[in-house]
């Protein structure tokens, strides 16, 4: 018998040049931030950080940023709120239809993107009759966030003891204060998660984002312009660097919050975020 | 026992949709007694347990505590507190801050407060456990929180959802003790809800015993186990053995031709639903059979048999005998004290029994 | 407890609980679809007349009327289902189909009226006539399919590549990782994802272009003398770039589902003397099956929606339906078309996904 380390060598070799393929873009996006040359190519010339430098002295590009950081954070609220709501209801007693109506919750997340951004563009400008703007991107990265966020609380909620809401009832507490008092609390890492999570998502979309922008520039609608100029491409490489950077800060802190909930809680690890 | 009545419930139904949860309930449960609601799952009784404490509505009937309707008061404000099956302790709050959890809209002191809480922690022994945190807990501590959490709040009721179903026979005994002690000590009325019989003829001052939503017999824990008035609770508390049976006169006694056993009388108060003549089912318990053993002499009627099955306990040996006339087997339970041997399967053996020991169930 | 077509005091709750987020998705979904369906059959410039019977008829009769085809024409569709089901309702029904007639007269009458109004199948007839969009057409002396039968193709290439690429990537964590490092490699897994969209399909550019990494690197080990062309600017790019941004998507189902198989299963095929890959083939594969179609379906479905993919890596000859309905709408300005065609899109990625789990029923039942 063979130990089991050496089962499959192959399968762990693969397994290995798999994550490269993933991961490449990520390890090469730093390099070319910080390189001194122009041109995206190895050979590298040299370290440099005026790429990053030339990011503060665009107020285009700040514009951008804040208009994304706003409908980030108001998309981030609004999804995490409609999550906790279908958690929480899906964590309940089941009635007829239940998983039709979870299922249409979760249904943005295999609707193809372009057909959402027509659909929502059409909603804008024919029936309600306005022109695109902040808002009606975050009324859409709410809708297409809520997947997400949904399924980060439903672990929250799926965890959670029924009884203990009850107990709170029962030793006096209105319902809204027995979910106030014990549930939100024990959920609260989950609702964090959730926050980041949607707040990621919404920060990086753009077909949506580029159908009812209007005259709002989010961010990647800002990265977009950028795409025929290539001398731009390594204030883009920075700027990447900067928001991937960004991403896996938040991404770690969901996680950890994520694990010391159910430890909190003390639970087993039932999976991640999907 | 005594005392006027504190819980009324009159008629109550429940239905989830087509099934029908709880069917005609009556029930009268008196200030400071101790309660049980006894059946197999699925019989409605945490149903009527989460009626009573408000987690349920009616379908019909009225539910009174201590006089007042119930029918629009819910969960929070009655006078009734809970202590789960799963205790669903707060696990994010600290053992006090669990008891506490029910006087945060309590106007006293803070200190009054304070010593509150050591004196509900202190009831239920866990004293000086107030700062560990709830998850740490073993078992029995968490059911103990649980107690002092709903009797800080000096509930007219505390109503106790299968609250020993989590622990270890050992715990569990303890558990029954202490329970006993602690409902003596405050006076409150328990009500528990259990599917275990020998917990509820242990704990209890009354049984409800129900079966499909409904209260098959309601009586103290004696009546209950020798005054069965069905086959139905007669084998589900404890173990009975069945034989058919023709009553040929009923007067002040009841006469009987038992299958197997023969000719007997018995008192009325033996035959809970009355004696109409023609057939009906005789029970009687295994523990009121006695075999015979060689060199022992007995005054009371007896039997024949064969042992067709032998399971040694320890402290007790369960024998089946065959008898000729009879069905089933009998089962029977004798008490190994010295000088009684075990019997082997096949040996012929003699069973004593007793008129006294009859029950008259329906047909 | 509860029984069937029946909801229990906490099924009202949960429906309660589940209703905002429901009527929200109801709201930016449900309608704005309903809409598109609407504004589909909308011709681009035909003039609304806004004369119909109003004019050869009084008013009230015209009102009347046109109430009375509405209602014929809404109700038609419940009438058929009420015949199937039977019963009282089913007879009366039976009697108004009767009027089978009256039915087209409504039907005709209601279609006229939108006639007026500038309604019509034109969008739906240029999306087939169109050599573009579906039939394709012989350029420059080579055959050229239409953009949707490409999208499919596109779709179809990149959720095998991804799919097959993933699947041992979960056989591996499922059943080679230690149980402790499981969670470890699902998060390492999902980073790639979380991090920018666009700028992950700018830095694939860089890895194939002329002068990219792949190029630079291997021209500078001596394994090729000229750079590689056929990696950039064709569907091959549009390929990888995509496998590599769906590829958390297909691995999470797979692995989920791998992670459900009873471990005792594989070793009572190995002990009944099924070899390595009969054990794989006979057990593991047919009990993944659920984790696969989910992996096929949540790649393929979204990818046909991407249009920045085939626009910045894809070339002249990676554009793809996508883009045309983008452009329809943000360039053209012939939003009755480019809903027309989103919605031929839609059903046709619909047909593929039910053909696709419909061949693979079988394994899907049994789990």
């Amino acid at each position: 018998m063979k130990p089991p380390s050496m089962k499959f060598p192959a399968l762990r070799i693969y397994a290995i040049i798999y994550l490269l393929f993933l991961f490449a873009p990520i390890i090469l996006l730093p390099i070319f931030a910080f390189n001194e040359g122009k041109i995206i190519a190895f050979p590298l010339t040299g370290f440099s950080t005026r790429w990053f430098e030339t990011l503060w002295e665009r107020p285009s590009l700040h514009s951008a940023v804040q208009s994304s950081l706003i409908i980030a954070v108001l998309t981030s609220i609004f999804a995490t709120i409609f999550g906790i709501f279908a958690a929480r209801g899906g964590a309940m007693a089941n009635f007829p239809f239940k998983g039709g109506i979870i299922g249409f919750i979760m249904l943005p997340l295999v609707l193809p993107e372009i057909i959402l951004a027509v659909a929502l563009l059409v909603l804008v400008t024919k029936v309600l009759g306005l022109a695109p703007n902040l808002y009606t991107i975050v009324l859409a990265h709410t809708l297409m966030c809520t997947p997400y966020a949904t399924s980060v609380l439903n672990g929250a909620f799926a965890n959670l003891d029924a009884s203990l809401e009850e107990a709170a009832m029962d030793l006096g507490e209105s319902r809204w204060g027995a979910f106030r008092l014990v549930t939100l609390p024990l959920v609260m890492p989950g609702i964090i998660s959730a926050m980041l999570i949607s707040f990621i998502i919404s920060l990086d979309e753009f077909i949506v984002a580029f159908f009812l922008s209007g005259n709002v520039t989010t961010l990647p609608v800002y990265i977009y312009g950028l795409r025929r100029q290539s001398d731009q491409l390594p204030i883009i490489m920075a700027l990447g660097t900067i928001l991937v950077a960004l991403s896996i800060i938040l991404l770690v802190a969901a996680e950890i919050l994520r694990r010391r909930g159910l430890r909190r809680a003390g639970l087993e690890d039932a999976g991640g975020f999907l | 026992m005594s005392g006027s009545p504190l819980i009324t419930l009159r008629g109550v139904n429940k239905h989830y949709g087509d099934y029908h949860a709880l069917r005609d309930i009556e029930l009268e449960i008196r200030q400071g007694e101790f309660f049980s609601l006894l059946g197999p799952s699925g019989c409605g009784k945490t149903t009527l347990l989460r009626t009573i404490a408000g987690f349920e509505d009616l379908s019909s009937g009225t539910l009174m505590i201590d006089g007042k309707d119930m029918a629009r008061v819910p969960a929070n404000e009655r006078p009734t507190n809970m202590v789960f099956q799963s205790y669903a302790i707060f696990p994010h709050l600290s053992v006090a801050q669990n008891v506490a959890f029910g006087l945060r809209r309590d106007s006293r002191p803070k200190a009054e407060k304070a010593r509150a809480v050591a004196e509900a922690l202190e009831m239920v022994g866990l004293a000086g456990y107030g700062g560990r945190a709830a998850h740490a807990l073993s078992g029995g501590q968490r059911q103990r929180v649980a107690l002092a959490r709903a009797l800080i709040l000096q509930p007219k009721v505390l109503l106790l959802d299968e609250p020993l179903s989590a622990l270890d026979k050992k715990m569990r005994e303890q558990m029954q003790v202490e329970l006993i002690r602690l409902q003596r000590n405050v006076g409150i009325t328990f009500i528990l809800v259990t599917h275990d019989q020998e917990e509820a003829l242990v704990m209890s001052d009354r049984i409800a015993v129900m079966f499909e939503g409904s209260i098959g017999q309601m009586a103290d824990p004696e009546t209950l186990y020798r005054r069965p008035n069905s086959r139905r609770v007669a084998d589900f508390i404890g173990k009975m053995n069945f034989l058919s049976a023709e009553v040929t006169a009923a007067g002040a006694t009841v006469d009987l031709d038992v299958q197997g056993l023969g000719r007997g009388s018995i008192a009325r108060d033996q035959a809970p639903n009355g004696a109409p003549a023609g057939p009906a089912v005789v029970g009687i318990r295994p523990e009121t059979l006695t075999i015979v053993f060689d060199g022992e002499h007995t005054d009371r009627r007896t039997i024949d048999g064969v042992v067709d099955e032998v399971v040694y306990y320890g402290d007790m040996t369960y024998y089946d005998v065959r008898v000729p006339g009879v069905d089933e087997p009998l089962h029977l339970s004798m008490r190994n004290v010295i000088g009684r041997p075990v019997l082997d399967v096949g040996t012929p053996t003699r069973i004593s029994w007793d008129e006294r020991a009859l029950v008259l169930l329906d047909a | 407890m509860a029984a069937g077509g029946f909801i229990s005091d906490d099924g009202r709750r949960a429906l309660r609980s589940l209703l905002p987020p429901f009527v929200y998705a109801v709201f930016l979904m449900a309608i704005p679809l309903a809409t598109v369906v609407v504004v589909s059959f909308q011709i681009r410039g035909a003039a609304a007349s806004g004369e119909w019977l109003d004019g050869a008829l009084p008013p009230p009769v015209a009102i009347a009327l046109r109430v009375m085809v509405l209602l014929y024409a809404v109700t038609l569709p419940f009438a058929f289902v009420l015949v199937a089901r039977g019963g009282n309702a089913g007879r009366i029904s039976r009697f108004l189909l009767l009027a089978a007639p009256l039915w087209v007269a409504a039907l005709w009458l209601s279609w006229s009226y939108l006639a007026t109004l500038g309604f019509g199948f034109g969008n739906y007839a240029s999306v087939f006539t169109d050599p573009i969009n579906i039939r394709g057409a012989v350029r420059g002396g080579s055959w050229l399919p239409g953009l949707l039968p490409r999208s499919l193709f596109v779709s179809v290439a990149v959720t095998a590549a991804t799919v097959i690429l993933a699947y041992p990537i979960a056989y591996f964590i499922s059943f080679r990782v230690a149980p402790e490092n499981k969670s470890l490699w699902i998060f390492l897994i999902t980073i790639p994802f979380w991090t920018s969209y666009l700028i992950r399909i700018f830095l694939w550019k860089v890895i194939l272009g002329y002068s990219g990494v792949v190029n630079t690197a291997l021209t500078g080990l001596g394994i090729i003398d000229e750079p590689l062309t056929f990696i950039l600017y064709n569907v091959n790019a549009v390929i990888i770039t995509l496998a590599h941004a769906y590829a958390p998507f297909a691995i999470l189902p797979i692995y989920v589902a791998l992670e459900k198989i009873d471990r005792s299963l594989k070793e009572a095929a190995r002990d009944l003397g099924e070899n390595r890959l009969h054990t794989f083939l006979r057990v593991t594969l047919p009990l993944s099956v659920p984790g696969i179609v989910a992996a096929v379906l949540i790649v393929f479905i979204p990818t046909i929606g991407d249009y920045v993919t085939p626009e910045l890596v894809g070339g002249s000859g990676g554009l793809l339906i996508a883009n045309r309905i983008q452009a329809l709408f943000l360039q053209v300005n012939d939003p009755g078309l480019g809903s027309a065609l989103s919605l031929v899109t839609m059903a046709a990625v619909g047909i593929v996904a039910g053909l696709f789990m419909l061949s693979l029923r079988r394994w899907l039942k049994r789990a």
